[in-house]
């Protein structure tokens, strides 16, 4: 059951994110990333990370989409006309790239697999819960906490510093 | 575990392929580069999280979760940026922006 749900979102995320690199149309862009967004935070609550699922719903699709969509209609940018089509040249490396990776994917799957050793020799396998998750990063993390928040406080400044009226 | 960590290891860089993808297709209009960055990153979150369900320690998701707080301060940043650039020349061209100088 899960392991079908797990395929299924995999196939939604990959062709969503696929239709949005190829949209033309940046809102179009945006609404298939939030899509794809969303498939994956169900994926997360399949690895068992309910919380990283939450804010990737909240987070991603909530609230950096939504910023990109109003910085798009902001710069009214929201017409495929104006939008400059790439170029065949432009594609060229990507598709190389592209064929590339998948090459390597195809080879790596083709060839044998070893399993995973788990780490510690731990043999019984239990799943996290939002416990072990707030256990691990106030106690052991804690600093990282603190990190972020002046990370944020950065981001803040300098967004103030960027944004600010000029003097003609 | 319901699926195999090779399985969850190629989904995630068919999604990190994508992103590479998007950035190198879309050179030139600088929003269309920072949603492939967006995409990049979320296949380095998926591969943590993948990781801390393989072995059962919640190190891994502490990590996307600040992957996702390290997004949301790049991506304010950036579309700050962005819209100031927007109003200096009046275009996302990428290939416009090549001066450093402030005016």
């Amino acid at each position: 059951m899960e392991q079908t749900l797990f395929y299924i979102l995999a196939i939604v995320t990959v062709i969503a994110t696929i239709l949005a690199i190829t949209e033309k149309h940046p809102v179009h862009a945006i609404i298939y990333l939030v899509t794809s967004f969303f498939a994956l935070a169900v994926v997360f609550y399949l690895l068992a990370a309910p919380l990283i699922a939450v804010f990737e719903v909240i987070i991603y699709a909530g609230a950096v989409m939504v910023l990109f969509m109003f910085v798009i209609m902001m710069l009214d940018q929201g017409n495929p006309e104006e939008a400059r089509c790439p170029l065949l040249v432009h594609c060229l490396p990507a598709l190389v790239l592209a064929g590339i990776i998948l090459a390597a994917l195809l080879l790596l799957l083709s060839g044998r697999s070893t399993p995973v050793a788990p780490i510690g020799g731990g043999s019984e396998k239990r799943l996290l819960d939002v416990a072990d998750f707030a256990i691990t990063l106030f106690k052991k993390y804690g600093v990282a906490i603190e990190i972020i928040s002046m990370q944020l406080l950065f981001a803040i400044v300098g967004v103030l510093y960027l944004g600010r009226r000029r003097k003609p | 575990m319901i699926v195999p960590l090779s399985h969850l290891l190629v989904f995630a860089s068919v999604l990190f392929a994508l992103g590479v993808i998007c950035v190198l297709i879309w050179r030139t209009n600088v929003i269309m580069v920072l949603i492939g960055i967006e995409i990049m990153l979320n296949a380095a979150m998926l591969v943590f999280v993948a990781g801390s369900y393989q072995w059962g320690r919640a190190d891994g998701q502490v990590f996307a979760l600040m992957i996702i707080a390290m997004t949301s301060a790049e991506v304010s940043l950036a579309l700050a940026m962005v819209v100031y650039l927007h109003r200096r020349k009046n275009t996302v061209n990428v290939d416009e922006f090549r001066q450093l100088r402030d005016r």
